[in-house]
């Protein structure tokens, strides 16, 4: 049985981000994805409609895929999140990074962020199997310039298919 | 957005003390519809938030018959259940037609029970005249474009869908809600849980303040049931549902043996269709038996110039999904 705690209007936080431990203190309000970005200076994390609906703020907390505009900071003590910035391993990029590059899976690039971490976390979930798939699954990852062909096709080498 | 107070509740218990205590309390779950009518749209102004997010509420088990699951489950670890996906099949379907993977994945199955609805009248702080806000003030969805409004259970008070996918296979199933409050505990079936609007479309379910729901029961399908889930919106995904229908059917012999129907999109409150499933049932797997139901689930309809597309539109919902149920051609 847990302890109730009283936190207030000012919170302290103690989680993992990209696998360090980080320690801060905000106000209950905050989002994740702005103590992220500005307590953070984790900038890779995008705001874009701020109310769930576009995917750019994608990251995963504790392994699943969530939108931090709608999370609270104060929800994520003791907790693990990865962001865009946490994906690279000793200067290499992660192979569905290198595929957006490769593929092209981009136009001005405010999403891809979001869509990366969307795409790393499909492929974990297994729901690569075909493009249908992979656009169904994709689904809550908006890009306004209408990369969505090149996107699919990243994700899809990414998942080691050939195309269909 | 004003300041509030964060809590975590160390247990049921608690957290049913706190927020039956404070008026001004609300419980916070996966956030996802909560956080942004507070932070976002200002429709919502509560003084305390207490998260309930690590209670041991979350998980599904079986219990002869029934799926017991834990209201602090998410959509996409219920959808995920094996159980789900071979004895419940529609319930899956309508779980991953809801919302994004990112939402499901936050959302919790008590917090898509009780979700507040999509109207942009009512979700828009700016618009004066909304019931459902502020009683008395009218409604605006009566005159200005609605085309995501009810068109079941009604009234000119209120227009308002209940967006939920997955409560419309729970509403059919019979599904049932155990709800602990401060000093009791109560168990109410789902299609008795939603209030219609009335003239007051401020009450929305016969919750109390401070009532905290901990478990949905639901019934398996009965051996040899077919089932599925239709849901027709303005875009392949990721989108609410113009119009929806869950149905289950048991055929013996080319007679439907026992039928459970339920309808989304287009209800005040998830909506049941009784009447339907009383034509359906003995009668054949047939397109006429299929169109007399859907003509008697859309009995008497309130509509208005936005909406009245949706009759027709959710007749043929209903005459599709039980065409593919049943296995009829189309």
């Amino acid at each position: 049985m847990g302890k109730t705690h009283v936190a207030g209007a000012g919170v302290d936080l103690a989680l993992r981000v990209n696998g360090c431990p980080r320690r801060l203190h905000v106000d209950s309000r905050v989002t994740l994805l702005d103590a992220l970005r500005e307590d953070l200076g984790l900038t890779g994390t995008k705001k874009g409609c701020d109310q769930g609906a576009c995917g750019a703020c994608t990251v995963l907390l504790d392994g699943k895929r969530v939108v931090s505009c709608l999370v609270l900071a104060a929800q994520c003590d003791g907790r693990d999140v990865t962001t865009i910035e946490g994906l690279a391993r000793d200067g290499q990029l992660h192979p569905v990074q290198e595929a957006f590059i490769r593929h092209d899976g981009f136009q001005c690039g405010y999403c891809t962020p979001g869509q990366i971490m969307s795409a790393v976390a499909l492929l974990q979930e297994g729901r690569a199997g075909s493009d249908e798939e992979i656009r169904e699954f994709m689904s809550g990852n908006l890009c306004r310039c209408g990369a969505y062909p090149n996107i699919v096709a990243a994700i899809r080498e990414a998942a080691g298919r050939q195309g269909e | 957005m004003d300041p509030f107070e964060y809590v975590r509740a160390g247990d049921v218990a608690a957290a049913v003390a706190l927020v039956s205590a404070d008026p001004q309390a609300q419980y916070l779950a996966g956030g996802t519809t909560q956080i942004d009518l507070m932070l976002k749209d200002g429709v919502i102004a509560p003084e305390r938030l207490v998260d309930i997010t690590r209670l041991p509420l979350s998980g599904v088990t079986r219990r002869d018959d029934t799926l017991c699951v834990g209201t602090l489950t998410t959509m996409e670890a219920l959808a995920a259940d094996p159980a789900v996906a071979e004895q419940i099949p529609f319930l899956r379907e309508a779980l991953l037609a809801g919302a994004s993977p990112q939402l499901r994945n936050m959302a919790t199955i008590g917090g898509n029970l009780l979700q507040r609805t999509r109207c942009r009248y009512f979700r828009d702080a700016d618009v004066t005249a909304c019931n459902k806000r502020a009683p008395g003030s009218g409604c605006a969805a009566m005159r200005g474009p609605a085309r995501m409004h009810a068109i079941l259970g009604a009234s000119e008070h209120c227009i308002a869908v209940h967006p939920s996918d997955l409560c419309v296979p729970l509403v059919a199933l019979d599904a049932v809600v155990d709800i602990e409050g401060a000093g009791r505990w109560r168990s109410v079936p789902l299609t008795e849980f939603y209030v219609l609007p009335g003239d007051r479309p401020d009450i929305e379910n016969v919750l109390e303040h401070g009532e905290l729901l901990t478990q949905v029961r639901i019934p398996l399908l009965p051996a040899g049931a077919r089932s599925g889930y239709l849901k027709v919106r303005d875009r392949a995904s990721y989108e609410f549902a113009l119009t929806s229908a869950a149905a289950a059917l048991l055929i013996e012999g080319g007679t439907i043996a026992w039928a459970r129907l339920a309808l989304g999109g287009v209800g005040t409150v998830p909506w049941r269709a009784r009447e339907a499933e009383e034509i359906l049932c003995g009668a054949p797997a047939a397109d006429r038996t299929f169109r007399a139901a859907a003509q008697a689930a859309l009995r008497d309809p309130f509509t208005v110039s936005g909406t009245a597309f949706k009759v027709e539109l959710a007749r043929r919902t209903v005459i599709r999904i039980l065409r593919t149920v049943s296995g009829a051609r189309s």
